[in-house]
């Protein structure tokens, strides 16, 4: 049976982990590039890019344009940059009403804005109806790099995990969004993080590594931290923040929130004996309110992300395996 | 009040029953159960074993290969609830989400009646919803069919693998070398049976049973209950999700099937042939029954090197299957029960407890 791209491969999973180390880093090898960090570490400039594909383009708390602006942003903020120019490329399906890619712009000059970057080179195509899905948008993006030396290598047993809000709102809007099936309060919490990666970083803590635990989720995020390494994770399910609609909506849709996609959170590995310090420094700021411990790194569990359950039972927390799909009952 | 975990488990500890072998018969269950860690908190003695519950993972796989057969046919749109999309037929890798990729027109349903949009949005097209699960989505599909029927949507149909509890449990302890001493029944299902439609269990079997609701206490309590019928030697039903199901269920729902379903022989996957385990469309809707509509062959016996029959009827855990994990893992499972969001392969392979 031929092999073909079926949409697991675009999931942020396991499976996109394996086409990019297997058919796509062995192509184009160079050091740069082979770290596989959120953004390209080059002398003190960070490069990242990243394109939005999102159905649908409207949803609550956000557009494909702001998306794109906060997504690439974070990229390099997480990475220790400050954001400072981006490039955007629409690929835009014939019949798309004007105002709707207005309206998008206009959000994305907003974003911008707010994050404090400028984009200053771009490019557009139109594909003819059918051969595209409304707006595809490409962000690339240059910071300058003010906070180097932020790995998941530096991370060590004992570290606190800390993540800087409730978990899994920006997939969860969307999928109902989607469906169309429920009205809720429910936003997604899609927002620049440059300011939370800031104040973590002038806190004075020793910060082993910042991420933005986009798609694949913080499950994802967390097994990239320590697999193939001697270190694990361990989390405290009840320290986790879900918001209650989150909670009912994904056990409605047969989603999980520790697998859904986060557009305006970061998880911080830092030393213990910091946690609180920078645990105060996400709280002063808007969307980092609701930041919590969530877990601890642990010698005893190499290369795991487990999970302590509310019961008091032990489970391995995996990476995503393909797209999540909703079941039947 | 009720009892709190620790209470349930320490009580769970202490009861005298030797080897005790429960069987849960919901995927939902299933997933719980592992998603909780509550294998990891059980004593030895106490073990819980997945049944066909998972309705998905009974489903065999030259069924699957006829819907991949038809999924491909020009002219239809194939609706399914999401748990289909990644099973694969006799080959593995070959899903619905693969036929996708190569131009076919499917599409991911949460209720029958989205089915019925797709069609009434495509009307030259042909529209057929997989009719997949237990007496808990039967009367959705049901709804869906007698709503295509009044409207007179002529693109519309339904293939129904729907499939009924009773026969399976009674073919499955029919089965040699059966070893379970209480089931832990499915709440979602009992919602429309009641207790009524597990009473079998103890009157013919002299089987305990526990309706059980889904949040980890739940599983707990059901379990104890369990253990205090089997401790006491006197089996009955007990109904522990009270907040849901009614003693006689939802009759409402039930007529429903009755209206549009009739009982046929059905195949399952570990199980094989059973009588009357499956709903087929009766002949008054026939002009609704994918099955008719379209000339579905469904060959022989599949040759699978799965063992997700073995797996759903308690004769194997999923570790003790030689593809777990290795050959067969979420990402390119070989059986159902891998990749079914309530399959117990998947349901241990991800929350594997330490």
């Amino acid at each position: 049976m031929e092999e073909i791209i079926t949409l697991d491969y675009g999931s942020g999973g396991k499976k996109t982990a394996r086409l990019i180390e297997q058919r796509i880093v062995p192509a184009l090898s160079n050091p740069a590039l082979n770290a596989l960090t959120d953004g390209a570490i080059l002398g003190d400039l960070v490069f990242s890019t990243d394109s939005f594909v999102v159905d649908p383009i409207f949803f609550p708390g956000g557009d494909i344009g702001k998306l794109a602006v906060c997504g690439t942003v974070n990229d390099l903020a997480v990475c220790g940059a400050v954001p400072q120019y981006l490039s955007c490329a629409l690929i835009i399906e014939e019949g798309l009403p004007m105002a709707e890619l207005t309206r998008v712009i206009a959000s994305m000059k907003a974003a911008c804005e707010m994050a404090g970057v400028q984009i200053v080179t771009g490019d557009t195509k139109v594909v003819e109806r059918g051969r595209g899905d409304k707006l595809y948008i490409n962000t690339a993006g240059i910071g300058k790099l003010k906070y180097p030396g932020l790995s998941p290598q530096t991370i060590r047993a004992g570290d606190a995990v800390l993540c800087s809000g409730t978990v899994g709102d920006h997939g969860t809007a969307v999928m109902l969004a989607r469906s169309g099936m429920m009205q809720t309060e429910l936003q997604s919490d899609c927002a620049p993080l440059h300011r939370l990666c800031e104040a973590i970083l002038n806190a004075g803590a020793r910060v082993r590594v910042l991420r933005d635990p986009t798609r694949g989720g913080v499950a994802t995020t967390l097994n990239e931290f320590v697999e193939g390494t001697a270190l694990g994770i361990e989390l405290d399910e009840g320290a986790i923040p879900v918001r209650p609609a989150v909670k009912a909506a994904c056990a409605m849709l047969g989603l999980e929130p520790l697998y859904c996609a986060n557009e305006g959170k970061l998880l911080a590995v830092v030393a213990p004996e910091d946690a609180e310090r920078v645990l105060a420094a996400m709280r002063a700021l808007p969307g980092g309110e609701n930041a919590a411990q969530i877990g601890v790194v642990t010698a005893d569990a190499p290369g795991r992300v487990l999970m302590k359950t509310a019961l008091g039972g032990r489970r391995v927390l995996q990476k995503l395996a393909g797209a999540q799909l909703p079941r039947i009952c | 009040m009720k009892p709190s975990a620790e209470q349930l488990l320490s009580e769970i500890r202490s009861l005298p029953v030797g080897q005790a072998r429960l069987m849960e018969v919901c995927g939902t269950h299933t997933m719980a159960i592992a998603e909780a860690g509550i294998r990891s908190l059980l004593p030895e003695n106490v073990r819980l074993l997945s049944g066909p519950g998972c309705p998905v993972c009974v489903t065999p796989a030259e069924l699957i290969d006829a819907v991949l057969a038809l999924a491909m046919e020009k002219n239809v749109i194939l609706a399914s609830y999401g748990d289909m999309i990644r099973v694969p037929g006799s080959t593995p890798g070959d899903s619905l989400q693969r036929r996708r990729a190569l131009g076919a027109d499917v599409r991911v349903c949460y209720s029958p009646m989205d089915a019925l949009d797709i069609a009434r949005a495509n009307p030259a097209k042909e529209v057929v919803f997989l009719g997949v699960g237990f007496e808990t989505t039967a009367p959705g599909t049901a709804a869906a069919v007698l709503s295509a029927a009044a409207r007179g949507l002529k693109n519309f149909s339904v293939w129904s693998m729907l499939k009924t509890v009773e026969p399976a449990l009674r073919a499955l302890m029919g089965m040699e070398g059966f070893n379970v001493q209480g089931f832990l029944c499915p709440g979602h299902v009992a919602t429309i049976l009641g207790e009524e439609g597990f009473r079998f269990l103890p009157e013919e079997y002299g089987m305990p049973a526990v309706i059980g609701g889904f949040e980890p206490e739940d599983i707990l309590l059901a379990v104890c209950k369990l253990l205090r019928q089997i401790a006491g030697g006197a089996p009955k039903v007990e109904n522990e999700y009270i907040r849901a199901v009614r003693p006689e269920g939802n009759p409402l729902a039930r007529a429903a099937i009755a209206r549009c379903f009739a009982p046929r022989t059905d195949l399952w996957r570990g199980l094989g042939e059973i009588p009357q385990s499956g709903l087929g469309l009766r002949e008054e809707y026939a002009a609704f029954d994918a099955e008719k509509k379209f000339s579905v062959t469904v060959s022989g016996p599949a040759q699978t090197p799965c063992r997700c029959g073995e797996v759903i009827t308690g004769r194997m855990d999923p570790p003790g299957c030689p593809l777990f994990g290795r050959r067969c893992t979420p990402e390119d499972p070989v059986g159902p029960c891998m990749v079914s969001s309530e399959g117990a392969c998947a349901a241990w392979y991800k929350y594997q407890t330490l």
